[in-house]
């Protein structure tokens, strides 16, 4: 059976600088539930990106897990038995996360490697990538990284979470690189699959328009900490934390006819 | 519109005629390996002593003569180049086994190891690499084998040098992140990801390298450290003609000349493959 719920508690990470320890990220608490769209957001360097590379056990150079524990139904698992085994990751920037030698057949192969499948690559692909909406397969296969649009790639990348077949699905400001037709085709893809397939999704995004859109529940960041959890229609109504209310300012000043 | 167009996309696209000078390259390191190839099939046998015709000059029996033992020049000559062509790419695939897997470790690992492999490298650079690898012969004992490996041991740092820069520029791509974010394993990534850009760059080093170890063969060999005499090898060879340089001076020319000309050979292949594979250098080719 596979689990419904993806807990990380306590995750601390640091950075560390002249030997001593700078806390990037301070003790994040967050929850995922499978069929459940649950939005992070914060500013920038708020330690949006950090968190969800940190709960599955990965951290870039130089950035080290200082605590954290995580759990799947309720029972502790190790965090490094997530990453494509129960947690795809959709990141921003579609145009840099392909290896440009590598075909989209190479990386599908990858991404299946990974759950230990070997056979009928091409049929997989071609069943993920009907359903992101990228026709003809057998050429999309074939295609390098530098053929293909930003939007064509997000599609692909979503392609290969839904390859591994996961319940839960990190998407890491899925649509920064994108135009705005394209961001809306992604958050409308993103949203379908999650309804159909059950997902649990956690989108990191400091877009309010995508979080209003999407999810069902925001957490708020700031400087390494969650300063406020929500059902997304109260934190739209009442923000709490000067987090909160500043990005939504924010949102109304740049958008300003939505709230007429 | 589609002519500007048009203009500005040929010169990207248009196949680069090959350089004059990457074909004399490619004539000359393939004239030596097919020599190297060849020699053992060919009848005359380089070791066969034959007293009787001692430093003869060039004829129908010995095509180039023969030396002071009456062997065969030729023959000689082309068993050397495979000594000479065999050793080095032994001591290249040595070079390039530890050099990827000591500069690998070293970039992936980074931190403490990261500085102590650095340190040991850089004592290996400060030293001569000819000086290096006699010292090494010295402390190994002399011998073919030992030659290689001194050779191996004294070049290896550049090469785990240039893994190590490329692994940790590398593996900042946001291509090698995501294939850990969707649970590839570590060698998994190494070997999909950053390992092929490494290899492009360690061609590139390595066939520049070749001649400089080929001379460092001969000169060893020449010095009496490497091959034992009756092999046939071109370091030997000029070693064993220097008695005859007044008599018989073509007993020197023609081993200097195969040394000449395979360095040479490698050098010019070297450089082409350089401008080939060095973006920077793309735009001046032709």
């Amino acid at each position: 059976m596979s689990p419904r719920r993806l807990t990380v508690e306590g995750l601390r990470l640091a950075a560390r600088r002249d030997g001593r320890p700078l806390e990037l990220v301070r003790g994040v608490d967050l929850a995922l539930e499978r069929g459940r769209v649950t939005a992070l957001v914060g500013a920038s360097g708020s330690g949006k990106s950090l968190t969800c590379l940190g709960l599955q056990g990965l951290t870039p150079p130089g950035v080290e897990r200082l605590a954290g524990r995580v759990r799947l139904d309720g029972a502790a698992v190790g965090p490094e038995t997530l990453p494509g085994r129960l947690v795809a990751t959709v990141m921003q920037n579609p145009r840099s996360a392909f290896n440009p030698v590598l075909t989209m057949r190479a990386h599908a192969r990858e991404t299946l490697a990974v759950r230990g499948v070997t056979d009928d690559v091409d049929g997989r692909l071609a069943g993920a990538l009907a359903e992101v909406g990228l026709p003809e397969p057998g050429r999309v296969a074939r295609l390098h990284p530098f053929e293909m649009s930003g939007g064509m790639l997000q599609r692909m990348m979503i392609a290969l979470a839904l390859l591994a077949d996961v319940p839960f699905l990190l998407a890491d400001e899925p649509t920064t690189d994108l135009d705005p037709p394209a961001q809306a085709r992604i958050l409308a893809l993103i949203e379908r699959l999650a309804a159909e397939r059950g997902l649990g999704v956690l989108i990191v995004t400091h877009d309010m328009g995508v979080v209003a859109r999407l999810a069902d529940e925001v957490s708020v960041m700031e400087a390494g900490r969650i300063v406020e959890t929500a059902p997304v229609a109260d934190l739209f109504a009442a923000p709490r934390s000067g987090a909160a209310r500043a990005l939504l300012a924010a949102h109304r000043a740049l958008y300003p006819e939505e709230f007429a | 519109m589609s002519a500007l167009a048009e203009e500005a996309a040929t010169p990207a696209i248009r196949r680069r005629r090959p350089r004059r000078t990457t074909l004399a390259g490619l004539a000359l390191v393939g004239t030596m390996i097919l020599g190297a190839l060849a020699a053992p099939l060919l009848p005359w046998d380089p070791e066969a002593v034959d007293l009787m015709a001692r430093l003869e000059g060039p004829g129908a029996a010995h095509w180039l003569g023969t030396d002071h033992l009456g062997r065969d020049v030729l023959a000689r000559l082309l068993h050397g180049a495979s000594v000479s062509l065999g050793a080095v790419a032994a001591i290249v695939g040595l070079i390039l086994a530890l050099g990827i897997g000591v500069g690998g470790l070293s970039g992936l690992l980074g931190g403490r190891t990261d500085r102590i492999v650095m340190r040991v490298c850089d004592g290996f650079l400060t030293v001569p690499t000819f000086v290096l690898a006699m010292f090494m012969v010295g402390a190994l004992g002399t011998g073919m084998a030992n030659v290689m490996l001194a050779i191996a041991l004294s070049h290896w740092a550049w090469y785990a040098r240039l893994v190590r820069g490329m692994v940790l520029s590398l593996r900042e791509r946001d291509y090698v992140a995501a294939a850990i974010v969707s649970g590839a394993s570590r060698p998994r990534v190494f070997v999909e990801h950053i390992l092929p850009g490494v290899l492009v760059q360690l061609v590139v080093l390595a066939s520049l390298d070749i001649g400089h170890m080929i001379l460092h063969v001969a000169g060893l060999s020449f010095l009496g450290l490497g091959v034992t005499p009756p092999t046939p090898e071109w370091g030997v060879m000029i070693n064993e003609a220097r008695e005859f340089i007044w008599t018989q001076p073509t007993l020197m020319l023609w081993p200097g000349l195969m040394i000449l000309l395979t360095v040479m050979g490698f050098n010019l292949l070297g450089d082409a493959l350089r401008d080939r594979l060095d973006p920077t250098l793309a735009g001046d080719g032709c």
